[in-house]
């Protein structure tokens, strides 16, 4: 298991240097740079302006989070397909609410967040408690949450209570990185809240899991289930932790999209379960557990985007090539990851081998 | 596991049963049908009537469910499979059905939409189709079983690309095949009152039956899903196992794809059997069989397929509306794993013991 490596296993050579989760998150940062460089040279009109990256982040930002929440939950070896689900349902709620009942805006986000809680803890006790596979439960998940939606309330519309539309108009202002128009007049960038909110959620998670107990206990629940135990580490508690927190941001990841978009409806954040899954992957996440990084995510959710940009404005923009070219994204890193990853296994079973060779060597010496 | 150790006569019986796992999806269908049986009768009712064409066919709530259930039955053959030997789900069929029915229709329609008479025959399309599924299946089993990538994972790749390959087969069109012949798989043939999907299904159950017979797919890849480590000690290439499952999948694939597509003649492409992969999931873990691989009951996964379009028909009934039919199934699905978990069933089975060692104190006291 190279997995329960990641920690230390520092040896020699040029990439050798680095542990699985950095090796994989450093391939998606640079994929990413080298992609929309490409993007600025061949296709400058657009990808000049800073705007361009925002307006990225701007749409892409409830993506991130719910990537985020994947992520964690499949650092520690499980999936969580009901993401997507939980956002439209989140979406339809807060929209009747706010219009239907009138209600304040901050009520809402305590009631996206209610929902995120409440899928979170139950999908996290049958898998955790119940040992329930994740993938039935959250699939389960996912059925309920987009049943629901429609039950809920059937068509989309679109929200006016003031309240929400002030804050959904809401923008944050970048100085100095505005560009000029063809009038000649000054525009200014700027990002939506939710852009924030991604940012904070990104910061949060990275911080907790490099440096904060509990997020190295979900590295080595999901690196080896049985190695954890025998550390002392509550599995159950961990596994229950990860989904809890999955589901909450999914609650919030529902506002950020739902305040992006400003309506309620059955068909909102469709597939977005699977693109998240994407994004984790890309931003080197494996499924198998144990390695994975937040900042990986935040850019395999850009480079998502950016390949979906860069398709429909080099005119290719039938439909069907957006589909294509992120699975043929996805099957290259795939195929990428597994290669890395087997490679090193061998070489690092037979520099263990040398290790132990060395070391007993050493014994002998010293006796 | 205290029924297994119970010595009565009257409860080995029982145990006998309990223990099968083929009881898990008929105690399911039994307390459907029970449920409906109280709840209105008449959902049982059969009659005879004549249809748009002129024959004379069978029609009720039942034939619905042996209709439309056979294509989910059909899957779910491949898909037990495909669990057993790779410890995982194909989540692209859905996608993989798009594209072959896509492949269909581009052989059978030729270059024009609207075509007067079919540009060729359907078992050619039917073949050239089956080609190319079985051609994604070993696609998806190579990335499985070469590469060693989750079988969730290596699968999603098809599933974001399988409907926008469908499309782009066709050039987003959608062609609409001629004649009479070609709606008989999705329909009636004429002259036989039963649904041909059923006839279709039922086909498949006995090439299945007498390949898990007479070949030894079914017991190679239940070991290579138990221990590939063993199995390849044993001399097997557990490699070429699971790629032969998804190219078995691929066929199954095939077969469903002819089906959805005759029913309409035509595609859609971003609506074309969508979900199913989870609905076939379903099936198989309804059939009592482990998700990570190991030991499976076709005969179980089978039964299973016919109780979720059994559940679909009786909510149906109950003026479910089709967008929140998930929903509901979302429940039942949840009371069934939590019912089946190893942990719950070992509560309840202490339980049971507890209250019969109770009974029999009371009995020896009296």
């Amino acid at each position: 298991m190279t997995q329960i490596r990641t920690a230390g296993s520092r040896r020699g050579g040029l990439l050798g240097g680095m542990t699985d989760t950095n090796l994989l998150t450093t391939i998606t940062v640079c994929v990413f740079v080298v992609m929309y460089l490409c993007a600025v040279i061949f296709l400058q009109e657009g990808f000049l302006k800073p705007q361009t990256l925002f307006n990225l982040m701007n749409a892409n930002a409830a993506l991130i989070i719910l990537s985020c929440g994947m992520t964690l939950v499949m650092i520690t070896g499980g999936i969580d397909i009901s993401v997507g689900g939980v956002t439209a349902l989140v979406c339809m709620s807060c929209a009747v609410y706010l219009d239907e009942a009138g209600g304040n805006v901050f009520v809402a986000v305590l009631l996206a967040l209610g929902i995120g809680l409440a899928f979170g803890l139950v999908q996290g006790f049958l898998i955790a408690y119940l040992d329930i596979q994740p993938f039935i439960v959250t699939l389960a998940g996912m059925f309920f949450a987009r049943g629901m939606t429609t039950i809920v309330h059937t068509n989309p519309f679109n929200v006016v209570n003031e309240g929400f539309v002030e804050l959904k108009g809401t923008r944050l202002i970048i100085p100095f990185l505005g560009s000029v128009n063809k009038k000649g007049n000054y525009i200014d960038a700027y990002v939506e809240i939710g852009v924030v909110v991604a940012l904070l959620v990104v910061a949060a998670l990275f911080v907790i899991l490099k440096w904060t107990k509990t997020g190295r206990n979900f590295y080595a629940v999901g690196g080896n289930r049985q190695s954890a135990l025998m550390l002392g580490i509550n599995v159950r508690k961990t596994t229950f932790l990860s989904y809890v927190i999955c589901g909450l941001l999914a609650g919030v990841g529902g506002f950020v999209y739902f305040m992006h978009v400003g309506s309620g409806a059955p068909s909102h954040a469709m597939g977005a379960e699977m693109n998240a899954i994407a994004s984790s992957i890309i931003g080197g996440t494996m499924l198998t557990g144990g390695v994975g990084n937040i900042i990986g995510t935040l850019f395999g959710a850009m480079s998502l985007a950016t390949i979906q940009t860069i398709v429909s404005s080099v005119g290719l923009d039938q439909a069907w090539w957006t589909g294509i070219t992120i699975a043929a994204m996805l099957c290259i890193f795939l195929v990428v990851q597994s290669v890395i990853i087997s490679r090193r296994k061998k070489k690092n079973a037979t520099v263990s081998s040398a290790d132990a060779q060395e070391a007993e060597k050493k014994k002998g010496e010293s006796e | 596991m205290s029924e297994k150790l119970d010595p009565r006569g009257k409860g080995s019986v029982l145990s006998g049963l309990l223990r099968n796992q083929i009881f898990i999806p008929f105690a399911a269908l039994i307390l459907l049908a029970l449920f409906n049986l109280i709840a209105d009768p008449s959902f049982f009712a059969l009659n005879m009537k004549q249809n748009s064409a002129g024959n004379y066919i069978l029609s009720g709530n039942l034939i619905s469910i042996i209709d439309n259930g056979s294509e989910l039955a059909i899957l779910a053959i491949g898909m037990t499979l495909v669990t057993a030997a790779s410890k995982g789900q194909d989540i692209s069929v859905g996608a993989a059905i798009a594209i072959s029915g896509s492949v269909l229709l581009r052989v059978l329609c030729g270059d024009n939409t609207r075509p007067e008479t079919i540009q060729a025959p359907i078992i050619v399309g039917f073949l050239v189709a089956a080609v190319a599924s079985m051609l994604f299946g070993a696609f998806n089993g190579v990335l499985v079983a070469y590469f060693r990538i989750q079988p969730m994972v290596a699968t999603l790749i098809l599933f974001t690309a399988g409907r926008s390959i469908a499309a782009w087969i066709n050039n987003n069109e959608l062609p609409i095949v001629p004649g009479e012949e070609f709606t008989y798989f999705g329909g009636y043939i004429p002259g036989i009152p039963l649904p041909t999907p059923f006839l279709i299904a039922i086909l498949c159950f006995i090439i299945t039956w007498l390949m898990l017979k007479f070949t030894n797919i079914g017991l190679y890849s239940q070991s290579v899903g138990i221990n590939e480590k063993t199995s390849r000690l044993n001399g097997l290439n557990p490699e070429l196992i699971k790629l032969t499952t998804y190219v078995i999948l691929g066929l199954c694939v095939a077969v469903t794809g002819l089906i959805k597509v005759s029913r309409l003649s035509t595609i859609n492409y971003s609506v074309i059997a969508k979900d199913i992969e989870m609905d076939a999931i379903l099936a198989v873990a309804l059939g009592g069989n482990s998700l990570s691989g190991g030991k499976f009951n076709m005969a179980a996964s089978i039964v299973g397929a016919y109780v979720i379009q059994f559940l679909t028909t009786t909510l149906y009934k109950f003026d479910v509306q089709a967008t929140a039919l998930p929903a509901y199934k979302a429940v039942v699905v949840i009371v069934l794993v939590v019912m089946s978990a190893p942990v719950v069933r070992e509560k309840f089975s202490r339980l049971m013991k507890k209250i019969r060692s109770s009974g029999h104190a009371a009995a020896e006291s009296a």
